[in-house]
């Protein structure tokens, strides 16, 4: 008996084998490589492996000793002919900036010397070598596991001491880009909460009909293309656009002062609460369709206001579909990227167009790791909070 | 009972949803202080759409409603200050039973202290003493409806209403609350106006019955009355059990009349004026017809046991008798079972007054038909 039952519930779980293999390696395996990749930086250890080796017992204020000079000679020349010298060099300069040119001027006039003194011909190639702080520079960059870009990603660094502390001021950027991600997520959230209750409300108590229609005019901005989409906000929303013109032939504005409402942190708040509608919309449906007008009219029948019974009654029974809708509007705000790069301009990009841009351009891929490793962070910390707050398996989707 | 007296007052109210049929037509209905009035009814009769005007969540077509002898038109539901039971309880799920019972002294304004007391004493009340940290899903459904009607009662209206408050109880529970409900009203001396589609219900419980058909009352009485005296066809059918028989009124005297009937000649009570010619429908209870030879009747037939039933305390035989074939005769089992069998041809009788000869809805409505 017991063994049958073992046995149906093994079948049962074979069955869902595909889903987890999927899952496993289009989710879990990349997201753990990304996280891993923010703290695992192995080019550098296994490109200059002897001379980081020499460097081990180096006390980090004098000029290394003459084998050194030479180990470093001969790895870089190794390095450059392998052609792997340019990708080391960007990551030593990621640690020491100026770096870069004094490994790459280094490597290419040292290519075919073989002095009497390393140390003085390296010196000679570049300055920079006579000072403990290149040689530090190798060392930090030489390191496997490094907290280096989890702390960059925080604008903290770490001094010649070793100690950390936060970045001079104008090189801190990702707090506050995260904070105001944060912000405009939340108010993201808000707008879409105080948009799309009423809706909800409205489509919840409807006759079929008329809610069918709503819920398809809801769900239109899913089938959308994006680009259809953004196009058309920028059609309406441009200097020349519709809504400006409008303004101006009703009156409200001046033809010299239209408004930029597109290509700055406005034109990102309209389109995202746009696209961002549905995924409110649909979780307080879910919850209003369930609770029966009878206990409005039950509150007024007691004697409240309008007021009290949307307050004290209504708004309650609401809370697990106000806050499954919150949570996945949020969620979805603070990782997105394509509106924003599309409406934002400049001053409209949020933390993931950085994560983005270390990806694709700097090519800082520890760094955009550590960012996103942040950006998780916030997101599991939220799901706990909603946890505490409204508990889980309240949480309704439509 | 004059209109100084009258708590509830429907005068001439019509209602229309869509603007084209009229679920409520042309209702004048009251109700004293203290009284406990019923409104029974089929499904779709419209019960629920009256309590609803009372209540102010509808507004009337047509006609005036009164409480306390002033219109409430303008009157929203919260300012009405009735006590409203509902159906589905509608107990709010997200608040304990105290919650739920002190909402209504909250929005009074109601001090924290004053308003323990008043739960306490309406649990005491409903017989749930203790019950204040429950959640209402915690309860049975007995219980449910306990703490609905205390939530009715607790910031003291003189008036209640209930919409089928027991129609999702099993039938000992609804026994139960039927008798609960009455004890709390007479403790407490409130107007309730209630609502059911079970006549049983509707009888044992209620000072007088409003019987619901299409929108329009048929009859206001007392249960007896609605029993014993029904006017119409529609309440004879609907209040109890009776046997219907078709006719051509031939002659009317002062309280019988002769009715022709495909089985004969049968003497009846004519409720209504009839006049000779007029098409009739006779009313005679089951248990007012008897074995022929233990009574004396002014009406005597005879005819073939098509089935027989024992139900303990009484035999059912039907009968094919007067062109209807399912003539029910209830017999007390004091004739011992076994004294009548299927097939056995009885004389059976019943006297002119418990056959009441009614206005005949069907052939009124054929004929309007056919004017239309
Ligand atoms: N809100 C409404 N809109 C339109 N028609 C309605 C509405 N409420 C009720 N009706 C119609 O009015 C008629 C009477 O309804 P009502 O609810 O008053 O009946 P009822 O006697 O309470 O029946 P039940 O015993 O089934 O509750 C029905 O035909 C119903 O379809
Ligand atoms: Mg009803």
């Amino acid at each position: 008996m017991a063994r049958a039952l073992r046995s149906a519930r093994v079948r049962a779980a074979l069955l869902t084998l595909p889903l987890v293999a999927f899952i496993g390696a289009t989710f879990v395996a990349p997201l753990g490589a990304m996280l891993i990749r923010g703290v695992h930086q192995p080019l550098v250890a296994d490109s200059m492996p002897r001379t980081l080796a020499r460097l081990e017992g180096w006390d980090g204020r004098s000029v290394p000793d003459e084998a050194t000079f030479r180990t470093l000679a001969s790895e870089l020349r190794s390095l450059r002919e392998r052609r792997v010298l340019g990708a080391v060099a960007a990551r030593v300069n990621r640690v020491e900036s100026g770096m870069r040119g004094a490994l790459v001027r280094t490597a290419r006039k040292l290519r075919r010397a073989s002095p009497a003194s390393w140390r003085e011909a390296t010196i000679a190639a570049d300055p920079a070598w006579g000072e403990a702080r290149a040689w530090r520079a190798i060392r930090r960059a030489g390191e496997r596991y490094t907290a280096r870009h989890y702390l960059n990603a925080l604008d903290l660094r770490r001094d010649a001491a070793g100690a950390v502390s936060a970045q001079p001021p104008e090189r801190r950027i990702y707090l506050s880009l995260l904070g105001r991600t944060l912000a405009v997520a939340a108010a993201i959230t808000a707008i879409c909460l105080v948009l799309g209750y009423p809706l909800a409300h409205l489509i919840a108590n409807a006759r079929p009909a008329t809610s069918n229609l709503l819920l398809l005019l809801v769900l239109v901005p899913f089938w959308t293309s994006l680009l259809v989409r953004t196009t058309s906000w920028i059609v309406l929303l441009q200097n020349q656009g519709v809504v400006n013109d409008l303004l101006v032939a009703v009156g409200l504005i001046d033809e010299e002062e239209r408004v930029a409402l597109i290509y700055n942190m406005t034109g990102t708040l309209i389109a995202m609460t746009h696209v961002l509608l549905p995924f409110m919309i649909l979780p307080l449906y879910a919850v209003m369709r369930t609770i029966p007008p009878q206990y409005l009219r039950a509150a007024a029948s007691l004697g409240a206001t309008w007021r009290q019974a949307f307050v004290r009654v209504y708004w309650p029974q609401t809370l697990p579909g106000a806050a499954a809708g919150a949570l996945l509007v949020f969620i979805l705000a603070i990782g997105y990227y394509i509106t924003p790069a599309l409406v934002g301009g400049r001053t409209g990009q949020l933390i993931s167009n950085m994560i983005a841009y270390h990806m694709q351009e700097s090519l800082n891929w520890g760094l955009a790791a550590a960012l996103g490793g942040v950006l998780l962070v916030c997101v599991a910390a939220l799901y706990l909070v909603y946890d505490r707050l409204v508990g889980i398996e309240r949480m309704r989707l439509a | 009972m004059g209109t100084a007296q009258s708590h509830v007052e429907f005068r001439g109210v019509g209602k229309t949803y869509d603007g084209r049929t009229m679920v409520v037509r042309d209702l004048d209905l009251r109700a004293r202080r203290g009284e406990f009035l019923t409104l029974l009814g089929p499904s779709g009769s419209g019960k629920t759409t009256c309590l609803m005007m009372l209540a102010g969540f509808e507004t009337p077509t047509e006609g005036e409603i009164r409480i306390a002898g002033r219109p409430v038109h303008d009157v929203p539901p919260r300012k009405r200050g009735i006590g409203m039971v509902f159906q589905n309880y509608a107990l709010f799920p997200h608040m304990t039973v105290g919650r739920n019972l002190s909402f209504p002294l909250e929005v009074r304004g109601m001090d924290a202290a004053r308003r323990a007391e008043c739960v306490r004493r309406v649990l005491a009340l409903v017989r749930l003493d203790g019950f204040e940290a429950r959640r209402p899903d915690e309860l049975s459904g007995g219980q449910q409806q306990r703490v609905a009607i205390a939530r009715a009662l607790v910031f003291e209206p003189d008036l209640v209403l209930m919409d089928e408050p027991l129609g999702a109880l099993d039938r000992r529970l609804r026994e139960e609350m039927q008798f609960e409900i009455r004890r709390i009203q007479r403790e407490l001396g409130v107007t309730v106006v209630y609502v059911t589609h079970d006549q049983q219900e509707a009888m044992a419980m209620s000072d007088r019955v409003a019987v619901f058909h299409r929108g329009r009352i048929e009859q206001v009485a007392s249960p007896e009355t609605l029993y014993e005296e029904p006017e119409g066809e529609f309440v004879a059918r609907f209040i109890g059990d009776n046997n219907l028989l078709r006719g051509r009124i031939v002659s009317v005297g002062p309280d019988t009349c002769e009715v022709e009937t495909p089985g004969g000649t049968v003497r009846a009570f004519p409720v209504h004026r009839h006049r000779p010619g007029d098409r009739t429908v006779l009313a005679i209870r089951p248990e007012r017809v008897g074995l022929a030879r233990t009574g004396v009747y002014s009406n005597i037939f005879e005819a073939d046991v098509e089935d027989i039933a024992f139900l303990g305390d009484h035999l059912r035989l039907r009968l094919d008798l007067c062109g209807n074939p399912a003539f029910i005769v209830k017999i007390p089992n004091t004739v011992g079972h076994g004294a009548v069998l299927r097939g056995d041809r009885i004389r059976v009788g019943w006297g002119a007054v418990d056959c009441r000869a009614l206005p005949d809805d069907e052939g009124a409505r054929a004929v309007e038909a056919v004017a239309a």
